[in-house]
C-alpha cells in the first residue's frame, strides 16, 4: 500500500476541500491524518492518504493547479508506523510583540530539553504574535524547562505559560 | 491553574464574609470616567496587580472608571484595572442580561479577588476587549467561590456564582495575576481569528 504526504494551498475559496477530495475518492486514496485551515486568505491542507501511486494523484490533481490558484505536491513517504511519545503532554502558550525569531528560540528551547513539538500553531492580529504548541516532554523537565522558557521569552520580550495539556479522561 | 480546586485556604474567618449587600458602583457617589483600554501585547497586561487598598482614594476612582468604561464598552461584561493601564487587583463585571448567565450579581467592583473553591470545570470559547482579534477556547470553573473587598467601604464579599458570571470572575481575575486567555487556551488549535464584533 502507498502512502503519500500530499499539500495543497491556495488562495481560499469555496469548494477547495471538496475539490480535492473528490480527485482522491475518485483514485482510491483514503484520506487518513490530515490538517486543513485558512491562514491569511490561503487555504492550506496537508494530508496523508493511502493507496494509488504519487504520480497518479499528481496528473489527477493537476486540473486543479493548472487554474493557477492552487499549488499541489504529492509525494511517496514510508509508513514508519507509530512513533512513541516521550513523555507527557504539555502546552505552551506564548504571546508578545511581533519580532523575528520567536518561534525558533522557543522551539529551541523545548528541543534542549528533549521535547517533542506534536502540533503548533501561530496567529499574527495586529501587532500581537501567538504561538500555541502541544509538546511531549520527559518526565520530570518541566519545572527546569519552565524557568528556562521564562529567560528566552524574557530576551525576546514575549511573555510564556507551560502547562500540562490535562485531557479529560472519561 | 488546570486541576480542580477547593477548600477554603484563606487563613481567613469565612464567617466575616457576606455578599453585596447594598453595594451599587453610584454608592462610591465619585462620577466615573471612561478611560482608554489597552491591547496585548502591552506590558501592564502581563504584570501581576498589586494589592490594594480598598477604602483609598485612588482605589474608589479606579473602580468607578472601570464600571464607566465597561458600560460604554458594548458586549462587555468585566474589565479590569491592567486593562486600563493599571497594575492593581481590582475589576468590575455585570454579566445582567446575558443569556448564558445563571447567577447574577448586577454591577460589582471587587479589590484583591480570589478564587477559594471552584469546581465542574467546562470549556468554552472567551473573547477579551484587549485581545480584540482573537478568540480561544478556555476550561473555566462553573461553580466558583470568589472572596475580596468591596471598594468604598472595604468590607469582605464572599460571592458564590455559576456560569456565565463564574466564567467572568475567573477571566478578570487572571487578568489581575497578568494572565490572558491565550495562557490558558486548551491546545494548538484552540486560538481562532474572532469572526463576530459586537
Amino acid at each position: 500500500m502507498n502512502e503519500l504526504a500530499i499539500t495543497v494551498i491556495g488562495r481560499d475559496r469555496p469548494g477547495i476541500v471538496a475539490d480535492v477530495a473528490e480527485v482522491l475518492a475518485r483514485l482510491g486514496a483514503n484520506l487518513t491524518d490530515s490538517t486543513m485551515t485558512r491562514l491569511r486568505g490561503h487555504f492550506a491542507m496537508t494530508l496523508i492518504c493511502t493507496g494509488p501511486a504519487a504520480a497518479e494523484v499528481e496528473a489527477a490533481l493537476a486540473p486543479l493547479a493548472a487554474e493557477g490558484q492552487l499549488l499541489a505536491t504529492v509525494r511517496a513517504v514510508t509508513p514508519d508506523g507509530e512513533v512513541a511519545p516521550v513523555g507527557e503532554p504539555y502546552v505552551m502558550a506564548v504571546h508578545g510583540s511581533d519580532r523575528m525569531g520567536i518561534v525558533a528560540a522557543m522551539t529551541r528551547v523545548l528541543v534542549d530539553a528533549g521535547g517533542n513539538v506534536t502540533d503548533l500553531s501561530t496567529r499574527l492580529a495586529g501587532s500581537l504574535y501567538v504561538v500555541l504548541a502541544e509538546v511531549e516532554l520527559p518526565a520530570g523537565v518541566a519545572d527546569g524547562l519552565t524557568d528556562r522558557l521564562h529567560r528566552t521569552a524574557g530576551e525576546l520580550g514575549v511573555e510564556v505559560t507551560l502547562r500540562p495539556a490535562d485531557p479529560d479522561l472519561l | 491553574m488546570t486541576g480542580e480546586l477547593s477548600g477554603p485556604d484563606t487563613g481567613r474567618n469565612v464567617g466575616t464574609y457576606v455578599g453585596l449587600g447594598e453595594w451599587t458602583p453610584e454608592s462610591l457617589a465619585v462620577p466615573g470616567e471612561v478611560r482608554a483600554v489597552v491591547s496585548a501585547p502591552h506590558p501592564v497586561l502581563s504584570r501581576a496587580g498589586g494589592e490594594v487598598d480598598p477604602t483609598a482614594a485612588e482605589t474608589i476612582r479606579l473602580a468607578v472608571d472601570l464600571v464607566a468604561t465597561m458600560r460604554v464598552s458594548p458586549g462587555c461584561v468585566g474589565l479590569a484595572a491592567p486593562q486600563i493601564g493599571v497594575a492593581a487587583r481590582v475589576f468590575a463585571v455585570d454579566v445582567t442580561g446575558h443569556p448564558k448567565a445563571v447567577t447574577v450579581h448586577g454591577t460589582f467592583v471587587l479589590c484583591n479577588a480570589r478564587v477559594v473553591e471552584a469546581t465542574r470545570w467546562k470549556p468554552g470559547r472567551e473573547g477579551c476587549m484587549s485581545v480584540p482579534d482573537l478568540t480561544g477556547d478556555v476550561k473555566r470553573a462553573s461553580r466558583l467561590v470568589v472572596e475580596g473587598d468591596l471598594p468604598g467601604s472595604g468590607k469582605p464579599v464572599r460571592l458564590v456564582t455559576d456560569g456565565f458570571e463564574a466564567r467572568a470572575l475567573q477571566h478578570e481575575i487572571d487578568h489581575c495575576a497578568g494572565l490572558l486567555f491565550l495562557d490558558r487556551v486548551a491546545g494548538a488549535h484552540a486560538v481562532y481569528q474572532r469572526k463576530v464584533y459586537l
